[in-house]
């Protein structure tokens, strides 16, 4: 069991590592929306510092759910998740294995380039230590909820658009707590609330999502 | 199958629920009439005039029903998707997807009766409130589940597709709820609570409770008439 999962994982590692515009174009986005905002808004230090936090979590989510529509598109073209629905691992496992493969392809990348993004928001080293710990307990959240919202509209016409609507909603409780936690340590306030609060989301959905992911596929598919 | 889940399953084949609908929600529709009248005549013209609010807390008659309606229909329409998806019945899935518009209708109206609401008393049409907020995103919700439905042709695929939106919804909307709440909070108190005594004039909670019993007759009465025409719809299809 354990076995297949590092299988998929390696193998979607290195399916994404042959195609490495993929990965780029979704870190190109998140780095192009967050430096789109200061010249919408102005560059007024005070403001920049107060909107930088939510900015760079609205603008990891967008690119989060940008790459999504690709999770399960590709295998499904080619009849590879016929196969995987077929096989003997269980479906769950295959799953929770492909959201976090999603994950270090598109995830993991955001969290390394934040601090970055960070500066040119004049965060602190402090605020940036609690923005790049709070995306990194909070991304594979996104990773998980959008396996949700891609399996159910694996294979529809629009499925993008469409899966911007069923996910963006579901998205908001992490971007609360994930913004939340850098406003709360940018007011001098211990941000432990919502980190705990973001990894029990986190621990919640890596339990129950395999499980919905696996009920959406078996419906898209049958 | 045994004689007792036969009597139990014997509604849930479209054919046998078709003319009990019918019924339904002619009976219903007369009595979201009758109960719509009733409360909005207490709420305009028997209620009191609020110490503080005047006139303007008239709106409450419309406002708070409305957005009782707005969550309650979401569960309700996540427990017939649960029901379609456990015991596979076709009727189950045309009662989540006739239940979906109605309650975003009533959303809607709950923002947008807020809206006028908050403008005299707060001084701006639109504050980003917990529960203004909840409501928002429970609005894109009911218009997710209904897009999802809408772009899937073949309707087991939809209905099944969809249920497992509306109960992933349903658990996230506490979840949703809660966050916002932590997150920003300026909208008043529960207006009414079961474990304390009303805080409000017994006619105002009378009206209330008509305004709220109506909208229940009309959900009824329009989910049943939107099913008995997913029924035509069915056994059109059928008969091609």
């Amino acid at each position: 069991m354990l076995a297949a999962a590092r299988c998929l994982v390696h193998r979607d590692l290195l399916l994404a590592l042959r195609r490495k515009s993929d990965v780029g174009t979704a870190l190109l986005f998140f780095v192009i929306v967050a430096s789109l905002f200061p010249l919408g808004v102005g560059a007024e230090p005070n403001l920049l510092r107060a909107i930088g936090p939510g900015v760079i979590w609205v603008a990891a989510l967008l690119s989060s759910m940008l790459s999504l529509a690709r999770l399960f598109a590709d295998d499904h073209a080619d009849g590879t998740l016929e196969q995987m629905l077929l096989g003997a691992a269980p479906l769950g496992v295959i799953v929770a294995a492909k959201a976090a493969a999603h994950w270090l392809v598109s995830g993991l990348p955001l969290v390394l380039i934040a601090p970055l993004l960070a500066i040119q928001y004049d965060l602190s080293a402090s605020l940036i230590g609690v923005l790049v710990l709070s995306l990194l307990i909070g991304t594979p959240v996104l990773s998980m909820i959008g396996a949700i919202g891609a399996a159910l509209t694996l294979g529809l016409r629009g499925g993008g658009v469409l899966l911007s609507l069923l996910v963006l909603p579901l998205y908001v409780p992490v971007l609360v707590m994930g913004a939340g936690s850098v406003d709360m340590a940018a007011a001098g306030l211990a941000p432990d609330a919502q980190l705990l609060l973001l990894g029990a989301m986190l621990i919640v959905t890596a339990v129950l999502s395999p499980w919905a992911v696996a009920a959406a596929l078996r419906i898209s598919i049958e | 199958m045994t004689a007792r889940s036969l009597h139990l399953f014997w509604f849930s084949s479209p054919h046998t629920f078709f003319p009990l609908a019918g019924t339904l929600a002619r009976v219903c529709a007369v009595a979201a009439a009758v109960l719509c009248a009733a409360g909005l005549y207490v709420g305009l013209f028997v209620a009191p005039t609020d110490a503080q609010q005047g006139e303007a807390y008239r709106i409450i008659f419309i406002h708070v029903p409305a957005a009782w309606m707005s969550m309650f229909l979401y569960v309700v329409m996540a427990f017939w998707a649960a029901m379609g998806l456990a015991f596979n019945t076709r009727l189950s899935g045309m009662m989540a997807s006739a239940l979906a518009p109605t309650g975003a209708l009533f959303t809607f109206i709950a923002l947008w009766t807020g809206s006028l609401w908050g403008k005299p008393t707060w001084g701006a049409w639109w504050v980003w409130d917990a529960r203004l907020t909840s409501e928002l995103i429970l609005l894109f919700l009911y218009f997710g589940f209904m897009a999802l439905k809408a772009s899937i042709e073949e309707p087991r695929r939809a209905d099944r597709a969809s249920a497992v939106l509306a109960i992933v919804g349903v658990v996230n909307v506490p979840i949703i709820y809660y966050s916002v709440k932590w997150w920003n909070t300026l909208h008043q108190g529960a207006s009414v609570s079961l474990t304390k005594a009303p805080s409000m004039a017994a006619t105002m909670l009378v009206g209330m409770l008509l305004m709220a019993l109506g909208f229940w007759a009309y959900s009824i009465a329009v989910a049943l008439t939107r099913v008995r025409c997913s029924i035509r719809e069915m056994r059109r299809q059928e008969e091609r």
